[in-house]
């Protein structure tokens, strides 16, 4: 069933519709201008490469693969997600791009760089995927990410996204309440915490063979925190299946904190009665806290934390303030009532 | 300088009209970057974060530049070539040009000159402040950049302009600080830098003690 809300947005701000429908043209393009970003990237290493837009709109796979497969299974990749719930988050915030969503990624996996995940994640194979649950649980089990679309309604959910970098987006996310999984977990009472580990896969993901962090990627969240209804596991942005670049098949978002707490690709979730440590508390104790609650008043060593740049806007639109919570204090301040934000950041 | 003799006259030293040519070509090579950043903002292929891309390439020229500038006497201590130091003081200007581009980037594109905002994110940001004090050290040297300045300054301008090995340093320790985890990029400046002051070390030493 799908349920259609009332959204403030206008269709022609979400989706540039005829470059969706046409994107079997795109491939073609999307392959000589991978090469011309390579290419740029080799000459010029520190300023970002500039991707063709050609690129961006590339559906996930290299040429001759996506034709190949084309015949067989049109519309494989880039796939719609079909029978999901609009709700009213986020109406009225003017959404970022796809092409920006999709090529300004820190996934670190696939390259340092943000231009990189789109050209290194091109070939990662996301299905067949299952997702194991550890840890404070009735018993350890599996569950496969076509079982995880299946467990509840799939919703769209507009979140602000704010990195700790400075920068910020507005994404329509395709997912479901991360309580719902939790729920299936059946996690026992010493649970108080719950991990996500992110898929380390040396021969995919490039980025992995670098001790840049410690990896699996780790991240973890307070049990409260986890069952809060904002806290979703994205398999989706813009109506379609998560791009492998976001973090596919699926992801964790917990838009009160910066970015960084959303794991990508996760493989393995695990109860805990301690709190975990994750893999950029271990790579920078006094920069990244278990926390990360996105707050202007506490500084950090390297960015300004009370303003960002929104992307999407242009050369000349300027910061935008910062808000507490990322603007979710109403729906998640309680939950910190009492806690010092400044030791606890 | 005993070392250099066995470089010495390899190639031919241009003549002043060739010079004149070199100088205009290396003067147009030097504006590609900024001629590159007015193609892709046209074409609105700034990335995802135009800012940021713009904060990065002009900072990426200015450093690039400087390195080249502080080559120009070890290639002169090594090959006995010394044509190419008439090429310093137009480097040293465009390496000045990015500088004030990456600042302009700054306060106006990524600040909006907002001076309470810039002052807390200098004092607050280590990254920043080191960048910002080789900025500051950048300005004496291009304001004494002229014939007139070298006559009038004369022991003292050499003595100034030394400042130049400590910008290079701060540029790097700007960009280092700036990256947060791969830092293989600062890095391999870090280390180019450092076979350029080593050259340069190596051969004072020598022509002190001649063997």
């Amino acid at each position: 069933m799908i349920i259609q809300a009332k959204s403030d947005i206008l269709s022609s701000e979400i989706t540039p519709k005829v470059v969706f429908e046409n994107r079997r043209d795109f491939i073609q393009q999307a392959g000589l201008g991978l090469f011309a970003a390579s290419t740029a990237i080799l000459s010029n290493p520190l300023s970002a490469a500039p991707l063709a837009s050609g690129t961006t709109e590339g559906d996930g796979r290299l040429l001759g693969r996506a034709n190949a497969r084309a015949a067989f299974k049109p519309n494989d990749r880039r796939q719609k997600i079909l029978g999901y719930t609009k709700t009213s988050y986020g109406a009225g915030e003017k959404l970022s791009p796809y092409d920006d969503i999709t090529t300004y990624n820190n996934f670190y996996e696939f390259g340092t760089d943000k231009s990189e995940p789109v050209i290194n994640a091109k070939l990662f194979e996301s299905s067949p995927w299952t997702v194991s649950i550890e840890g404070e649980v009735k018993k350890n089990k599996t569950i496969s990410i076509d079982e995880i679309f299946k467990l509840a309604p799939l919703e769209e959910r507009i979140y602000r996204m704010r990195c700790v970098e400075g920068w910020s987006m507005v994404i329509p996310w395709v997912g479901l309440p991360l309580v719902q999984l939790i729920k299936w977990a059946e996690p026992n009472a010493n649970a108080k915490y719950v991990e996500f580990i992110s898929l380390a896969d040396k021969q995919q993901m490039s980025g992995v063979n670098i001790p840049i962090l410690d990896w699996p990627y780790t991240e973890g969240l307070r049990m409260d925190e986890a069952m809060h209804p904002l806290t979703i596991m994205a398999v989706g942005l813009y109506g379609e299946q998560l791009p492998n670049q976001n973090g596919a098949p699926m992801r964790l978002v917990v838009p009160w904190k910066y970015g960084f707490k959303g794991g990508k690709s996760i493989v393995k979730i695990r109860f805990t009665e301690k709190m975990p440590l994750t893999s950029w508390m271990k790579a920078g104790p006094s920069e990244y806290g278990f926390y990360a609650n996105v707050n202007p008043k506490v500084e950090h060593p390297r960015w300004t934390q009370s303003s960002e740049k929104r992307i999407g806007t242009g050369l000349f639109a300027g910061r935008i303030k910062t808000q507490m919570f990322n603007g979710y204090t109403e729906q998640v301040g309680q939950m910190y009532a009492g806690l010092d934000l400044r030791k606890n950041f | 300088m005993t070392h250099a003799n066995a470089f010495k006259n390899i190639t031919k030293a241009p003549t002043r009209v060739q010079i004149k040519w070199i100088k205009a070509f290396v003067f147009l090579v030097c504006l590609i970057p900024l001629a590159r950043l007015f193609w892709l903002g046209l074409a609105d292929d700034l990335s995802a974060n135009p800012i940021e891309f713009v904060e990065r390439s002009t900072g990426f020229w200015a450093l690039l530049i400087l390195l080249f500038t502080l080559a120009l006497t070890p290639i002169k201590l090594i090959t006995g070539s010394v044509w190419q130091i008439q090429l310093r003081r137009m480097l040293g200007l465009f390496m000045f040009f990015y500088v004030c581009l990456h600042i302009l980037t700054y306060v106006w594109l990524d600040y909006s000159f907002d001076w309470v905002d810039i002052t807390k994110d200098i004092v607050k940001h280590p990254y920043v402040l080191v960048g910002f004090t080789a900025f500051i050290l950048t300005i004496p040297l291009a304001v004494t950049s002229n014939d007139s300045m070298i006559k009038r300054l004369r022991g003292r301008w050499k003595k100034l302009h030394r400042l130049v090995y400590l910008i290079a340093i701060l540029g790097v320790v700007h960009f280092w600080w700036l990256v947060k985890k791969d830092i293989s990029e600062p890095l391999l400046y870090a280390l180019i830098l450092a076979v350029l002051f080593g050259i340069r070390l190596y051969y004072k030493k020598s022509s002190k003690n001649p063997i």
